[in-house]
């Protein structure tokens, strides 16, 4: 270290605009992590806060809108209730609706539709839980955005009433949409386009979405045969994200955003460092002539380009979380501290690997160049 | 015949293959006791720089035998010579060659950190005054003059106590006065440290500060009488 942070102190000017290229490509990745983690909530904070581990959606069912074709008999459920290792079953609803709040306000929701005593039935943090006919319990966020327990909403085109009659404590979305809890049979009526008054055709109350399936703690269910049994196609919870409307195709594209923002970072700092490295040519060579081995060499040159990398990616970092911080309510951004943990550990990691491929060409400095006209 | 000093025998430096080859060193037969200080001269392209090459521990030789204090120099491993470099041989050469982000004491703290030599390396500063730069030791090289810069990188190659003490054209890029200045510097450390130098140069002018003056020509050499 005693020649890299004398270089680091000499050479301030290089060093710093090369490591405000990284802190700024560090802010970059904190805030395009926030945005993933942001739409992740959004798009699937509703699914992830559902206590059960996989859905038993309808065989042959398109992966990707799971959710919204999928139409599973009602019978399925007691068919998974008798799998081993499975703690509980319960049939689940889903609907993505438009709705007008009494003041007229246009609202989406999506609506989840669970018996009311079952363990899908959510818990509340305001107003009261799941049982009244057509009360619904909705997200925090629809709360935010300034629903009110005992506000009155009514479903679009079949101009079904529905009441708030609690709200939940955490962000409950689903597809970008808050979530509303309501009891099954309504959103069966809902689902089936009944209108208020209207006779309920024939079935209506068999079908539902998808069985969900809570196993035993610690154990796992065997998806295959339950799903043989049922006739059903079972996707894991975390499977399941993928369901979400504009879920994979939001998250695969700042994934690589992310990977490109790692890969430019690695690059640049592996230029700088084989640019730098050519620069010190003629020392390299004095330093070897002189005896310098080359492992103290190697050694000082990645410790550098470590230091380097720590300060530009920890203000980088820095900056991003404080400028994270202060993102409006509007826009999907969760900063989460592993999430951030990863993406610096990446940068410096990648960094280093760059920086190394350039540090390497120290050992084949030769010596004898150091003397003479050789220079 | 000494077994203090640097001793080459029969030493020839072939560099190219085929009838392409270049004989750097032809025969090269060169005695340096302790205290000596050797100069050689020679037109560019004698073979100057090869024999300090060779002399260091830099390049093996194609034949002949390299020992200082009896320790062979020609050893087959990068790594043993340049164990035996920083252990042994202390480098002076032109424009001084210092680290540009390090202050003179720092240039000469720098070789006492390769490695195991640590309680053998003298005092940087007691150094730096021995050579008339106590006042300037936490200047950069940009910030010395070329017979300050040579001054440092001769406290450099002093600083592990070297049995060899060899000098690149010191003076390539001074002026006549600190011409000598450097040269007598050279010959009172030389003394001073009971050390074999040989100094490589182009310099007529300096030659009476050494004990003994060799020309090279075409690879071989021949003491000037």
């Amino acid at each position: 270290m005693f020649l890299a942070v004398r270089e680091l102190r000499f050479a301030k000017a290089r060093f710093g605009l090369m490591g405000a290229v990284v802190a700024l490509i560090a802010v970059l990745v904190v805030l395009l992590s926030g945005l993933s983690s942001g739409l992740v909530n959004d798009g699937v904070s509703g699914l992830q806060r559902i206590p059960a581990t996989s859905f038993a959606f309808a065989d042959g069912v398109q992966h990707d809108a799971a959710f919204s074709r999928s139409v599973v008999d009602i019978s399925a459920v007691d068919s998974w209730k008798a799998q081993p290792r499975v703690a509980d079953a319960a049939p689940f609803g889903n609907a993505l609706i438009n709705a007008r709040s009494g003041s007229g306000v246009e609202i989406d929701l999506a609506l989840f539709g669970v018996p009311t005593d079952s363990f899908l039935a959510p818990p509340v943090d305001e107003g009261s839980r799941l049982g009244a006919a057509n009360g619904i319990v909705v997200s925090r966020t629809a709360i935010d955005a300034g629903l009110r327990v005992g506000d009155t909403v009514t479903v679009d085109r079949i101009g079904t009433r529905l009441t708030v009659v609690g709200a939940m404590a955490d962000q409950h979305t689903f597809g970008h949409v808050d979530v509303a809890y309501l009891p099954l049979p309504v959103w069966q009526e809902i689902k089936a386009g009944v209108r208020p008054g209207e006779s309920v055709p024939d079935g209506t109350y068999d079908e539902i979405t998808a069985v969900a399936v809570r196993s035993v703690d610690g154990a796992e269910v065997d998806l295959a045969a339950g799903d043989r049994a049922a006739g059903t196609e079972s996707l894991t919870r975390t499977e399941s994200f993928g369901a979400s409307p504009g879920y994979t195709a939001e998250t695969s594209t700042l994934r690589l955003i992310e990977w490109f923002l790692y890969a430019i970072s690695a690059l640049v700092v592996g230029a700088f460092f084989t640019v730098w490295t050519i620069q010190r040519r003629a020392e390299i060579a004095v330093l070897r002539a002189m005896g310098a081995p080359t492992g103290y060499l190697l050694r000082d040159g990645l410790a550098q380009a470590l230091a380097l990398l720590l300060l530009a990616v920890g203000a980088g970092v820095a900056v991003g979380t404080a400028a994270g911080s202060l993102v409006g309510g509007g826009i999907p951004f969760a900063l989460s501290a592993p999430a951030i943990a990863v993406a610096a550990l990446l940068l410096l990691v990648l960094g280093l690997a760059g920086a190394a491929v350039a540090i390497v060409r120290i050992a084949a400095v030769d010596p004898l160049t150091a003397l003479g006209a050789n220079r | 015949m000494t077994d203090t000093g640097l001793v080459m025998r029969g030493v020839t430096l072939r560099f190219g293959d085929g009838d392409d080859t270049v004989l750097a060193l032809d025969g090269v037969d060169l005695t340096v006791a302790p205290g000596q200080f050797v100069a050689v001269v020679g037109p560019s392209g004698a073979g100057k720089s090869s024999l300090l090459a060779v002399a260091g521990g830099l390049t093996v030789p194609t034949s002949g035998s390299v020992t200082l204090a009896g320790q062979d120099m020609t050893v087959p491993s990068a790594r043993a010579r340049a164990a035996l470099r920083r252990e042994s041989v202390g480098f002076v050469f032109q424009s001084g060659n210092l680290i540009p982000a390090l202050t003179a004491v720092d240039q000469i703290r720098l070789p006492a950190r390769f490695g195991g030599l640590g309680s053998r390396a003298r005092d940087a500063v007691a150094l730096l005054d021995e050579v008339g730069m106590a006042q300037k030791a936490n200047r950069r090289p940009h910030q010395l003059s070329g017979g300050e810069r040579q001054r440092v990188g001769i406290a450099r190659a002093l600083v592990n106590r070297p049995r060899l003490l060899l000098v690149d054209e010191p003076t390539a890029a001074l002026d006549r006065t600190r011409s000598h200045e450097v040269v007598e510097l050279l010959a009172r450390e030389t003394k001073e440290n009971d050390v074999a130098t040989v100094m490589v140069t182009h310099d007529h002018d300096v030659l009476r500060h050494c004990t003994t003056v060799y020309e090279m020509i075409d690879g071989r050499l021949m003491p000037v009488p």
